[in-house]
């Protein structure tokens, strides 16, 4: 809404000044903005859907308004992406609600490579051995924490989990012990 | 009546009473720490809170959902940090209170103008609640498609964040929806062949990616191991000229918040907005306000409980989600096999008047947790977050498995938790699309079924009366973006005559 700037002082500006601020006041703890890089690469994946799904749901068939096909609702919602993508094109290369990534985003890569181990481990060994790998790696590693705590709290968090699932509600996770 | 009385017996069922107080302790924890925002702790929460009774387990979720909106205040008056994204304004006034020692003021207005603004949006709720719905059972399919569709597109334009990139999300989630065997003519639909997508994305699944996993995701890169000190807190109850001072705040408040919470997409964000807006803009000394002004906090709590309490008319009354909080207890309804609607009043009146009911307990309770014992939450600020993280992975991971025994949606979860780690880095927002999501089959369903009506003549949506006053909103809504590139330009050309259509911006953002 920042893109407000008249210079009357009616209700509605006002508002606008008081989110620009609230957006600032935000922004402090925020990396900065990605850019128009950023930008284009988004709406291009946007495009990239579009198009994809219209392709595809041209093939399903789209049938009469009578007597619609499979593809004609997503055939539809598929060109309303194309042209909603088109316009991000044009008019978003300057926005600037982005977030670059740094450094600190390679810890984003590890936590969702644990959730990945996590899962394919889960159905083989059971859940409590991955659990308290995957709680030493945030607590340890991605959190900084003391190796005390660390320990006390996957510990104490696998056994609660146990006692909760497979105790309280009664759900079969798949468990060694 | 002897429904709504009905529903205060099902409150008080004891079970019940332990999952509202679940609920609103959950809230208020989730709410005083930063990260989690309540839609994303009721998604991660779905897969445990549905194995229980269904008027349970949609007690608890509300809970969550207002019980939030009382801890988000805790932090944004302590710390300046707001914990919930509808307590932002209050840092203003909050803070600056704080700074003079005069924290405890501020919590207790908060906390009284909570519970004064929720509390009388629930008994407008329970008046108003039944005639909607009376109203809304003649609807048909036109009538919905034309709902759903104001909804969503409501819902992208009015929320944060760019409306083209919000629009785009939400049409990306109706899509996402499509995926698996057509209701119609059962043939399969973006399933590459994948048995597992047959059946189609489980909601559930997605919605806890993107808001569960990509929040978590996104919140590893930010803030981390911030060292946290709240200042002390003394004499939390205000004296009787604060209160005196505040007590308008706390009626337009409530009047502002009701309103602009039923609104689709408006809810508890805008309404603290507009309503420490209308204050300042009332009130004789402006220029106290960001120096510690008791109504500056007194409007925004006061308005974002009443809003998150209105928020639930749309999706009771209609089965239209109103924000992304309420398309979670929508899913949840949903898997629990309540269908939301006019017609639930009548089938399940235990349902309705024990959740609308079981507000006025759960806002008694929350005046309980954030007065007396408002303590213990303050305390509750030392935890650090890196001790949280692997916990609500693990509830995430766990839980997604445990929905239907499969490793499959686990993955399907992390996939759409990278998804919405990006969408948020990119500046796309996921509650756009979770909701989409979750309103899409309805949407199909009622676009086909009304194109079967009209034996496939589209006007048929502009001519009926209720539909087609539906879509014309809709129209107003898309074409307000160049009505008012329109007006600005002619603004531009005469300065003088400004102010007139700036109220029409607001409400139309």
């Amino acid at each position: 809404m920042s893109e407000d700037s008249g210079r009357s002082t009616g209700q509605g500006e006002f508002l606008a000044d008081l989110e620009a601020e609230v957006a600032h006041d935000l922004e402090e703890h925020r990396p900065p903005a990605g850019g128009p890089a950023y930008q284009v690469v988004g709406a291009l994946v946007a495009l990239a859907v579009g198009v994809v799904g219209a392709v595809l749901a041209y093939g399903y068939g789209l049938g009469t308004l009578r007597r619609p096909g499979a593809g004609l609702w997503p055939f539809v919602i598929s060109v309303v992406i194309v042209v909603l993508a088109v316009i991000l094109l044009v008019v978003g290369r300057k926005l600037e609600d982005s977030e670059r990534f740094t450094r600190v985003s390679l810890l984003v890569l590890i936590g969702g490579a644990s959730f990945v181990a996590f899962a394919a481990l889960l159905p083989t060994i059971g859940f409590e051995i991955p659990s308290l790998l995957l709680c030493l790696l945030w607590l340890k590693f991605l959190g900084g924490e003391s190796w005390r705590s660390t320990v006390l709290v996957s510990v104490g968090a696998v056994a609660a989990f146990y006692l909760l699932f497979l105790y309280g509600l009664r759900i079969p996770l798949p468990h060694l012990f | 009546m002897e429904a709504f009385l009905d529903g205060f017996g099902v409150v008080t069922e004891p079970q019940n009473l332990l999952y509202c107080l679940i609920g609103v302790l959950i809230g208020m924890v989730i709410g005083v720490l930063p990260g989690l925002g309540p839609a994303a702790t009721m998604a991660i929460l779905l897969p445990l809170v549905i194995t229980v009774d269904p008027i349970s387990a949609i007690i608890m979720l509300a809970g969550i959902y207002y019980g939030a909106q009382y801890g988000g205040t805790i932090t944004s008056v302590l710390l300046r940090l707001p914990g919930e994204a509808s307590s932002v304004v209050t840092v203003f006034d909050g803070y600056a209170l704080a700074k003079k020692g005069k924290a405890g003021t501020a919590l207790g207005i908060a906390a009284i103008g909570s519970f004064v603004g929720a509390t009388i949006s629930i008994v407008v709720l329970s008046l108003t609640a039944p005639l909607v719905a009376g109203w809304a059972l003649d609807f048909g399919p036109p009538e919905y498609a034309a709902l759903a569709l104001l909804g969503v597109l409501l819902v992208a334009t009015i929320g944060s964040g760019h409306p083209v990139k919000a629009m785009i999300a939400a049409m990306i989630g109706l899509l996402l929806a499509t995926v698996g065997r057509d209701a119609f003519t059962n043939a399969p639909r973006f399933t590459f062949d994948s048995l597992e997508l047959d059946s189609g994305l489980d909601f559930v699944v997605v919605a806890m990616g993107l808001f569960g996993v990509g929040e978590i995701l996104y919140n590893l890169e930010e803030r981390y191991g911030k060292p946290h000190v709240p200042a002390a807190i003394s004499n939390i109850w205000p004296s009787r000229k604060d209160l005196r001072k505040s007590s308008g705040a706390i009626g337009r408040g409530s009047v502002i918040g009701f309103f602009l919470g039923v609104l689709p997409g408006g809810g508890a964000v805008m309404s603290s907005l507009a309503a420490y807006a209308v204050e300042k803009r009332i009130s004789k000394t402006p220029e106290e306000f960001g120096r510690g002004a008791v109504e500056g906090v007194a409007a925004p709590e006061t308005a974002n409980n009443a809003a998150a309490t209105s928020s639930f008319i749309p999706l009771l009354t209609l089965g239209i989600p109103a924000n992304a909080s309420m398309a979670m207890l929508f899913a949840a309804l949903l898997v629990l096999g309540i269908t939301p609607g006019p017609q639930l009043l009548e089938e399940r009146p235990d349902l309705f008047w024990g959740v609308v009911n079981s507000m006025y307990i759960g806002n008694i309770l929350l005046l309980i947790l954030s007065i007396p014992l408002v303590g213990i939450f303050v305390r509750i600020l030392r935890v650090r977050p890196a001790i949280l993280a692997p916990i609500t992975v693990l509830i995430t991971v766990l839980g997604a498995y445990t929905i239907n025994n499969s490793v499959f949606d686990v993955f399907v979860m992390i996939a759409f938790g990278i998804v919405g780690y990006l969408m948020k880095k990119t500046g796309f927002e996921p509650g756009p699309m979770v909701l989409a999501f979750v309103l899409g089959a309805i949407l199909e369903d009622s676009v086909r079924r009304s194109l079967l009506i009209f034996d496939g003549d589209p006007t048929g949506f502009a001519t009926r009366p209720i539909s087609g006053t539906i879509l014309a909103i809709f129209l107003l809504v898309v074409l307000s973006p160049a009505i008012k590139v329109l007006l600005d330009r002619r603004r531009a050309k005469s300065p003088e005559t400004a102010p007139v259509e700036q109220e029409s911006d607001v409400s139309s953002k």
